[in-house]
């Protein structure tokens, strides 16, 4: 454990750099996701078209997407930007279904019920049924959070230097205690983003039910979403 | 695309039958560890799957274990326990991180599986007479397939990804050329294998989401009446699967 | 759902979103802006590394060395393979890195025949594009060296590696991914010393790998410490398969003046057994480059 004591600021700053490197593909994700999620719901050709491109996408490895990416965008091949924008996709393949099933699970009902009362599309859409969509799509925002953090530190093959700098560093030097400190930092920082996105949902969905409830019949839970490593 | 062409150029160029790593064998190789840690994964998580779906218990300890098993980075925890177990030992090293990737999204396959039935059909079957064990072979397990097969699909996937990491340890599979290729600038090489890559898990995906729609029993295909939506509110009323 | 209550809950999360995005958006590590707010400083020096813990102490003591002498330093170190930051050399973003005489000089010509170290530096000076420049080589390197254990050796009367050709077991050599590629690989060894050998790419491992024998001949850097503490008998070479790599910093020609006293002073310094020691440090005793950098400046007067 000497080497931890000795290394804390160079922990500090690389969770720093994780943590600046993970921020933008979730929000950017998530922006992203809205229209496309609300797309998938409203029109069912794009659903179809939607989701399989979602499923497809997240099926690519990172380290093969990492090396297409700068193909396809003509950027540098060693490029940070590359893998923010692999994140983003990732990111956006989990949310843009969730958002899209989040929509789907609001009951027609209430969407009918806004409607005779006035309100018009657009202000239906932010006024009820994103609110009410609200749970399911924080669910999948904190799954592509997790994901993202974790994937961060595929970056070290390309040189992108995060958390994942202590993998391939203490591989070399065959230090344990770095490689181990890497792994649990990366886990703490996913499981307390998680914490926090969870509060923020509280507070921001005080009608949401605390426990997740026992699943519908026929809803596929996020938790079976894997994927990309 | 000039790169695009270079990079079908070398997949199909007949060096990749020779040298340390020819594609052929890479393929197998990769193949050969995913479904061997998908098996063992499997092992081990169905029937603790089947457990806490069919009993309820400690559902919240196995939801709290697959989100942070989603956290754990697949590639320092390869790094990590080629270190641990010995440089010497890495196939074995590798399998472990492999089938630990892969348990959370089986377990969560088969216990979400058997959640989402409807347990008045459960209980049905417990009125008629059943065991708990027939309830559990006979109606849970054939019902909750579909959702199973969804979690090892997603496992098995996860597997593949990491496989691709674990070249950096010399493991072999179609992560190596990515690794050489990037030293020696070699872009045909790493776009070429990027692709390979991507064919081989989407035609694996494919495959799995053929299996997860054979599998779902024929009674259930056939009491299913089509989900009706409005496509607008201010048609007819909407008409759901009843729910009496 | 616009109620006070909800007002304020609604602003409470935008607060929490704009600070999230307010903290990316302010990250160092934006990969649009890397590091030019520097390149106008006349005072500031931007040190890179390679992602490999030998150079990187070799940075760091660069880095302490010229912030003694009153220069601002930014590090940028593990920028990764040569394709990053030779065009971030070239173009101002990075002053300074440390490198390998024979390895950079191959990667600008890979057919070059020079194999000493005078004749590299000598060819490297003229190879380089407008823009680089070199300062002075050290004593130290760290180049490619085939090594076989102390057993293996004596088994096989192994010395350099005009014997390999003689052996009669099955030859596999170990080392990075690329070394297969390399000229200098199993295609090199064929064509200049007749040897047949498979290859297996045993990378960070490659070491231990020779030790546990699953590879029989390893290309071992010539400053990692375990050559010795591990006895391992490095061939000769007297055909010169390899080129010599001294340690040398690849500077950006317009500060090279500037820094070039500190600088060769440091290379004055650094001698073969002094580079052995600094890599013991790092992975022995597990120090951080900063420790090694500063302990080994102070050592050689230099701080």
């Amino acid at each position: 454990m000497n080497w931890l004591l000795d290394n804390f600021d160079l922990i500090g700053r690389l969770t720093v750099e994780h943590l600046q490197l993970s921020v933008p593909p979730i929000v950017l994700g998530f922006l992203i996701s809205i229209p496309l999620g609300w797309l998938a719901f409203r029109f069912k050709l794009t659903r179809g078209l939607l989701l399989t491109v979602a499923g497809l996408l997240y099926t690519i490895p990172s380290l093969a997407l990492l090396p297409i990416l700068p193909v396809i965008l003509g950027i540098s091949f060693l490029s940070p930007l590359n893998l923010t924008v692999a994140l983003t996709i990732y990111a956006v393949a989990i949310m843009a279904r969730s958002i899209a099933d989040a929509l789907t699970s609001v009951d027609p009902a209430v969407r009918q019920a806004a409607t005779a009362m006035g309100y018009g599309a657009w202000r239906r859409f932010w006024a009820v049924e994103f609110p009410l969509a609200g749970p399911v799509v924080l669910a999948g925002v904190r799954v592509a959070a997790v994901s993202t953090i974790s994937l961060v530190t595929v970056g070290a093959l390309i040189g992108v230097e995060s958390l994942g700098y202590l993998f391939t560093n203490g591989y070399q030097r065959t230090i344990v205690a770095e490689i181990l400190t890497g792994v649990v930092m990366v886990v703490v920082i996913a499981l307390v983003v998680d914490f926090l996105l969870a509060r923020l949902g509280r507070l921001l969905m005080p009608w949401a039910p605390r426990r997740q409830r026992r699943v519908r019949a026929g809803a596929v839970p996020l938790s079976v979403v894997g994927g990309a490593a | 695309m000039n790169l695009l062409a270079d990079a079908f150029a070398w997949i199909f160029s007949p060096d990749r039958l020779t040298g340390s790593a020819p594609l052929p064998q890479a393929i197998a190789l990769h193949l050969f560890y995913t479904f061997l840690a998908t098996a063992i994964a499997a092992v081990i998580a169905i029937p603790l799957g089947y457990f806490i779906g069919h009993t309820g218990r400690g559902r919240n300890l196995a939801i709290g274990v697959s989100g942070a098993a989603r956290a754990i980075p697949s590639f320092g925890l390869i790094l990590l326990l080629v270190l641990v177990v010995g440089v010497t030992q890495k196939p074995l090293a590798a399998t472990i991180a492999f089938v630990l990737l892969g348990i959370p999204s089986i377990l969560a396959g088969a216990y979400t599986g058997l959640e989402a039935i409807d347990r008045r059909v459960v209980d049905a079957a417990r009125a008629v007479g059943m065991t708990e064990w027939q309830i559990l072979t006979k109606v849970e397990i054939p019902l909750g397939l579909p959702l199973l097969i969804g979690g090892i699909r997603a496992g098995a996937l996860q597997i593949v990804a990491t496989v691709v990491l674990a070249a950096y340890v010399n493991l072999g599979g179609l992560g190596f050329y990515i690794i050489q290729g990037i030293p020696l600038r070699r872009f045909d090489m790493i776009l070429g294998s990027a692709i390979v890559i991507v064919v081989l898990a989407l035609v694996l995906d494919g495959l799995f989401a053929l299996v997860q729609h054979l599998v779902v029993p024929r009674g259930v295909t056939a009491g299913r009446t089509k989900e009706l939506r409005t496509s607008s509110p201010r048609r007819r009323a909407v008409v759901e699967s009843p729910t009496v | 759902m616009f109620t006070a209550r909800n007002k304020g809950r609604l602003a409470l999360g935008a607060v929490v979103v704009g600070a999230a995005l307010a903290l990316s958006g302010c990250a160092s590590g934006d990969p649009l802006d890397s590091g030019t707010d520097d390149s106008g400083s006349s005072e500031t020096i931007t040190i890179g590394s390679q992602a490999y813990y030998s150079n990187e102490i070799i940075a760091e003591i660069y880095a302490q060395a010229l912030e003694n002498a009153g220069f601002t330093v930014e590090r940028q170190f593990n920028i990764g393979q040569r394709d990053a930051y030779l065009p971030s050399l070239e173009n101002g973003d990075v002053d300074l890195f440390p490198e390998y005489t024979g390895n950079l000089l191959q990667f600008y010509s890979p057919d070059t025949t020079a194999t000493t170290s005078d004749d590299v530096y000598a060819e490297l000076a003229d190879a380089l594009p407008e823009g680089l420049t070199v300062l002075d080589q050290s004593t130290a390197t760290d180049q490619d060296s085939y090594n076989v254990t102390k057993e293996f050796a004596d088994a096989n009367n192994l010395a350099s590696l005009e014997d390999l050709a003689a052996v009669t077991v099955p030859l596999t050599l170990g080392g990075a991914a690329e070394l297969e590629e390399r000229p200098y690989g199993p295609a090199g060894l064929l064509s200049v010393y007749g040897a047949t050998v498979g290859f297996s790419a045993t990378g960070d491992t490659t070491v231990e790998d020779l030790l546990a024998g699953t590879v029989n001949i390893a290309n071992v850097y010539s400053a990692d410490p375990r050559i010795q503490t591990e006895n391992l008998v490095t061939l000769e070479d007297p055909k010169g398969l390899f080129l010599a790599s001294n340690v040398v910093p690849l500077v950006n020609a317009e500060i090279a003046d500037s820094i070039a006293d500190v600088i060769n002073a440091v290379q004055a310094k650094l001698t073969p057994e002094g580079l052995v020691a600094l890599n013991v440090q790092s992975t022995v005793d597990q120090e951080s480059s900063e420790d090694i950098a500063k302990a080994w400046l102070s050592e050689n007067g230099l701080i």
